[in-house]
């Protein structure tokens, strides 16, 4: 889907800003699977791989990124705000969403329901002073929550160890539990997100998870990603891809066969492609102020100048 | 003179015009038959100086940059300029921020870290309250502190350190040994990208089409600086007038937040002077002399005014009168009641919301000064109360049927 994406930013059907999350895939899934549906998830931008576990389709969420009516979010919010029941996004700006999650696992203690709140950010939000704020909060209250931060190793361009005095994010928890897990290894990430989530349900508290990761893409469309790594770093962590690893183990375990395996690469490509055509399909949204007043002003309290059209087709 | 390689468009040129495909047409551009609503055209507006006789007769200037020569920049080329004349006459002057070391995400701080040192121009990590409040400490103890942040939208962290820090150091603590922060000049990219899937004609640049940002890229937060006291708020609407404000910036013995429109960093070139200048802080200019209406705006929007007054004077027949504040807070209230009083007409033009902007106090004032005189309401043509959809900032954003129709509302009532 990341690549699918990939494709129409560089073909211009995509624009504004678009972060990609490939070879951060093993987060997004060992997480999803670890969860149940209720227990809530909360991200920052980097959140396509999120928005689709969460039960946003393929075709709902390129379409979003298009800016097509039938997106995620109506073609409003673009690639950084796409949410989903039990999924809050999807958040602009860095660090800023620590506290909600925060937040919303307080709402699951208050109101007993006994969700886990997973409330991740990266290695340049770590430096948030609301990052802190907010482990201070989730430990005092013993709030139901695993922060989780996904270092892969860039603030956009610059190299965690330029920007972080201490780069063992897991430990910046200080007073929380930590844990740092592979987080190219999907499986691992399933194992350590299922035994954390047994030990925040159980009333144990908060927890600090680092999942150390890497993304192949630049931070966003706009940088090819070169300019602050080397092509030797980039090829040897590509060597290292979740999706290849968990395909390679599989075939040897004897789960299934090379073949079977290249049967279902087959297939996903295929399903990629076929829900990026129909999600290329689906209608603009009207030029109208109609669409960008809907959902804020109250109906008959618009701004007196629109008619359903815009200025210059009624008047001029 | 050639663009050096940009680090933020991958796009590949696929040859292919993109622009005349129905679905472009359909949201992102303007509709086929408008009149009025065209893109700007940068290369031939009348607000920039296109020729450096133009450009080197501007009376603000200093009989040095007068007699000097002018080149041809952008915006991010000039702020660059201010950036590496204040870096080399002032050692006391740095510059820091996310990203700034490498060139900043819009190339303002290019070469600077490189040719000045990395102990005066340096990164910082992802922390906008500890970069402000680090700026203010340190312009406290006499440097002159630039302090970056990468996004207007950004700001919000910092907002404590400059409301109870930045704007009140003076107030607090001006008699105990003349204790002040005013080396402080804090600068964002401010505001959206306009209308339009081009928004510059210059056709060896396809893949420097301008991309849409979304709510958190394209916020103009100006307004609410200027309701604390203590904090000057500058805005430039072109590459010489912001190498001038930022230079007065600098220099200026109070805290100033300086934003830059994101949209002009590429799109606005003109003939800037090469010697360093500074333009008058608090000063509003005239840039277009008329008899029958005022508009007073400020920044990227000065751009649309010019092209709706371009089409209403032509189309009514009347006379209008442009004045850009360039400084939003402490503005120059002279400069703006003088012109309505000879007007009897003003429509204020601004990118961020309506409500509680800057055209709010800019009406008020006018009304309190020019009432009798005033032959009209005070017109606000500004952004609609919601946040900046997607795509839809081309509809949020003043255009120029907007303001051409606030002209006509004016000349009829």
């Amino acid at each position: 889907m990341e690549l699918g994406a990939d494709k129409l930013y560089k073909g211009r059907k995509i624009r504004g800003f678009c972060h990609l999350s490939t070879g951060q895939e093993a987060v997004a899934v060992g997480i999803e699977h670890a969860i149940s549906k209720e227990d809530r998830l909360i991200t920052a931008y980097r959140s396509h791989g999120f928005t689709h576990m969460r039960g946003g389709t393929i075709r709902s969420i390129i379409g979003e990124l298009l800016g097509r009516r039938d997106g995620i979010a109506h073609g409003k919010g673009g690639s950084m705000h796409m949410y989903s029941k039990s999924f809050y996004g999807g958040n602009g700006i860095v660090g800023a969403n620590v506290p909600l999650g925060t937040g919303i696992a307080f709402a699951q203690q208050y109101g007993e329901t006994g969700n886990v709140t997973i409330n991740l950010y990266g290695d340049g939000a770590a430096n948030q002073g609301q990052v802190h704020e907010s482990f201070n909060m989730a430990k005092l209250w013993n709030l139901p929550v695993i922060f989780g931060c996904e270092n892969n190793k860039y603030g956009m361009g610059t190299s965690a160890d330029r920007a972080s005095a201490m780069t063992e994010y897991y430990k910046r928890g200080h007073y929380i539990p930590g844990l740092r897990v592979d987080g190219m290894d999907v499986l691992a990430v399933f194992a350590e997100v299922k035994y954390g989530r047994d030990f925040v349900k159980k009333g144990n508290g908060p927890l600090v998870y680092e999942y150390v990761t890497y993304r192949y893409a630049g931070h966003s469309m706009s940088d090819p990603g070169i300019a602050y790594r080397s092509r030797e770093e980039l090829q040897k962590n590509r060597a290292n891809d979740p999706l290849t690893n968990l395909k390679m183990r599989l075939v040897d375990w004897g789960i299934m066969t090379e073949d079977e395996a290249k049967a279902i690469e087959k297939e996903v490509k295929r399903i990629i492609n076929e829900e990026v055509k129909q999600a290329e399909q689906m209608p603009a949204p009207e030029a109208t102020l109609d669409i960008l007043f809907e959902d804020i002003y109250v109906p008959g309290s618009e701004p007196a100048q629109r008619r359903g059209r815009t200025v210059d087709e009624t008047r001029y | 003179m050639t663009r050096p390689p940009l680090h933020h468009h991958l796009v590949v040129n696929t040859g292919k015009c993109l622009y005349n495909s129905a679905l472009y047409r359909a949201y992102s551009s303007h509709p086929p038959s408008a009149r009025l609503n065209v893109p700007i055209d940068y290369a031939t507006t009348p607000i920039l100086h296109h020729t450096s006789k133009s450009a080197l007769s501007n009376p603000e200037l200093s009989t040095e940059a007068r007699n000097g020569t002018a080149s041809r920049q952008n915006l991010f080329q000039a702020v660059n300029s201010a950036l590496s004349h204040a870096l080399s006459s002032d050692p006391s002057v740095l510059l820091f921020g996310e990203d700034v070391a490498f060139g900043g995400v819009f190339r303002c701080s290019m070469n600077l870290a490189s040719e000045f040192g990395s102990d005066r121009v340096f990164n910082t990590p992802l922390s906008e309250q500890g970069i402000v409040g680090f700026a203010i400490g340190a312009a406290m103890e006499g440097a002159k502190a630039i302090a970056e942040v990468q996004f207007a939208d950004y700001v919000y962290p910092a907002f404590d350190q400059l409301v109870n820090e930045a704007a009140k150091v003076r107030f607090r603590a001006g008699t105990n040994e003349g204790q002040t922060c005013g080396g402080l000049v804090v600068r964002m990219p401010t505001g959206g990208v306009g209308h339009g899937a081009l928004t510059h004609t210059l056709s060896e640049d396809a893949d420097t089409a301008v991309d849409y940002y979304a709510s958190y890229h394209s916020q103009s937060p100006e307004s609410l600086f200027t309701h604390i006291p203590g904090l000057r708020v500058i805005l430039p609407r072109s590459p010489a007038q912001a190498k001038g404000l930022l230079l007065a910036a600098i220099a200026c013995p109070d805290p100033c937040i300086f934003l830059e429109p994101k949209i002009l960093y590429r799109a606005a070139v003109e003939q800037v002077p090469t010697e360093p200048y500074t333009l008058p802080i608090s000063t509003a200019e005239v840039l277009k002399q008329g008899t029958d209406v005022t508009i007073v705006s400020y920044g990227a929007p000065l751009y649309t005014c010019s092209a709706a007054i371009e089409k209403a004077e032509k189309d009514f027949g009347c006379s209008v009168e442009l004045i850009d504040l360039r400084t939003i807070y402490p503005w120059d209230r002279q400069a703006v009641m003088g012109s309505v009083n000879k007007t009897g007409r003003a429509i204020v033009v601004h990118e961020s919301m309506v409500n509680a902007g800057v055209g709010a106090e800019v009406a008020a004032t006018i009304q309190e000064g020019c009432f009798l005189k005033l032959e009209a309401p005070v017109q606000r043509v500004a952004g609609w109360t919601t946040h900046m959809g997607l795509i839809y900032e081309r509809f949020n954003i003043p255009d120029v049927a907007r303001v051409y129709d606030a002209i006509r509302v004016a000349l009829n009532y």
